[in-house]
């Protein structure tokens, strides 16, 4: 039995991740908690992080609730399949330079910059739907695309709202891109660890799709 | 490379949508959520509910109607109509939609944008302004057009911007209805002013016309209502004549894959 935990940390919005999972897993025997507890932590089987809003007010509502000390453990150490969308993403990085400069949970290394808008030439937040570009097959794209019934990544695209970009160190840890005056990550990798810019939940059979694949992530 | 989007625009009164009375394929033709579902299937980018006669006592059809939709269809939608102050737009959102429109609120509280953007996060602000030509200027227009505020447009799309609104929804009210086209001359004066998002608005009658929006007009996003409403066009259409004239749009044909 599957037990998929959405962390409820005072922001974000959690009822379009929790709709979404509610939709994937209709027939399946899925428990879908949105919780701050420890205790549903331990219990959990999926870890999802969402986040909207700013990366120093996520953050810092994250470590009011007193789960980081157990999200490290469930994710470092036990190795739980976890996700972590688009501030939610950002906040696994080294640093975030949103209003400042803030240390962040440092799983994946790297840095959170705003886009540059080119001379003002870019409307900022890049905020619509892109093309995908997958870098690289791992076991999870293998899967995504079977699932998708796809041969190529061609046409694929993803919801995204942001105005901040995950510059990670090891380009190895980067499986997806897309392009919006500059290189943008768009989806992050690390062992049980997956993070994305975009907004599965909210970019349609591509995003159910997604997080389908991640559910059967063990 | 970023898609424009094609945004269709459900009119809903009391918790029924009232422009779509010829979905004859729908179980409940006046039923906003059956329409939202089949309009996101379609192809849809966005989905914009606009609560038209907003009152307190119809605030709570809508929010049922906005957390039914929210749990039917997976693109982002936008809800606006009657938003007045802080609360609204937490309930909205608690409802499930990811950003809500204001309008009237936002010009007799301008504040009322910096301070939902800080705490909401920009991208789900989306601030409307209805504007009508008046001699050589466009003027502000609130309470559904019938206020004239005598504020400048371009000068308010400026404002907004600075504030932290993250999109600006512009309805032109000369064209609105109309099916003349959408005032291009308008939404390339502001698109061109602000370094945020410009959804053009109001007055789409054919293909052509949102072609012109985005390429003429500079618009991210185009809306409209009755030509989906009442099966003019479809999505699907608008998509595929904007791909053949080299703008870029979200077509990936998917199909429901997730349900395997």
């Amino acid at each position: 039995m599957k037990n998929v935990l959405i962390i409820d940390y005072g922001t974000g919005n959690l009822k379009s991740v929790h709709n979404a999972i509610k939709r994937i897993s209709e027939k399946q025997d899925c428990k879908i908690l949105v919780s701050s507890s420890v205790e549903d932590l331990k219990k959990s089987t999926h870890i999802i992080l969402p986040g909207v809003g700013a990366f120093e007010s996520c953050l810092n509502g994250l470590i009011k609730t007193k789960v980081r000390g157990c999200l490290e453990e469930m994710v470092l150490g036990k190795k739980k399949p976890f996700l972590g969308i688009c501030v939610g993403m950002q906040m696994l990085a080294t640093k975030g330079f949103e209003n400042g400069e803030f240390a962040g949970l440092d799983w994946i290394s790297g840095e959170v910059k705003k886009i540059n808008n080119q001379n003002n030439n870019l409307k900022i937040p890049h905020m619509g739907w892109n093309s995908l570009n997958f870098l690289k097959e791992t076991a999870f794209t293998k899967r995504l695309l079977k699932k998708m019934k796809k041969k190529s990544t061609n046409d694929l695209s993803a919801y995204f709202v942001h105005s901040y970009n995950f510059k990670n160190k090891n380009t190895n840890e980067k499986v997806i891109t897309t392009c919006y005056g500059e290189e943008i990550t768009a989806m992050i990798s690390k062992e049980n660890i997956i993070g994305t810019q975009f907004h599965p939940e909210k970019s349609h059979y591509f995003g159910l799709a997604f997080l389908k694949t991640f559910l059967e992530q063990d | 490379m970023l898609k424009f989007r094609i945004i269709p625009c459900l009119d809903v009164d009391a918790g029924r949508v009232v422009k779509g009375i010829n979905f004859l394929s729908l179980r409940d033709a006046g039923d906003p959520v059956e329409q939202a579902k089949a309009y996101s299937d379609e192809g849809a980018d966005e989905i914009t509910f606009l609560d038209i006669t907003a009152t307190h006592q119809r605030r709570r059809p809508m929010i049922d109607v906005i957390s039914k939709t929210a749990e039917k269809c997976f693109v982002p939608l936008t809800v606006g109509g009657g938003v007045k102050n802080i609360m609204d737009i937490k309930e909205f959102l608690l409802a499930g939609a990811d950003k809500v429109s204001i309008n009237s609120a936002a010009i007799k509280n301008p504040s009322l944008i910096n301070e939902s953007s800080k705490k909401f996060g920009n991208q789900c602000i989306v601030v409307a302004i209805d504007a009508k030509k008046i001699s050589k200027n466009w003027n502000v227009f609130i309470n559904g057009g019938r206020v004239d505020t005598g504020i400048d447009a371009i000068s308010w799309a400026k404002n907004i911007e600075k504030r932290g609104a993250g999109e600006i929804l512009l309805t032109s009210m000369d064209r609105d209805g109309t099916k003349n086209g959408f005032d291009l001359e308008l939404t390339s004066t502001i698109s061109s002013a602000v370094n945020i998002p410009v959804i053009a608005s109001g007055g789409v009658g054919c293909l052509k016309d949102f072609f012109d929006g985005i390429k003429l007009g500079g618009a991210s996003a185009v809306l409209a209502a009755s030509v989906f409403h009442f099966k003019e066009l479809t999505i699907k259409q608008v998509k595929k004549y904007l791909k053949s004239k080299n703008i870029n749009v979200r077509i990936d044909n998917l199909d429901k894959y997730y349900e395997k």
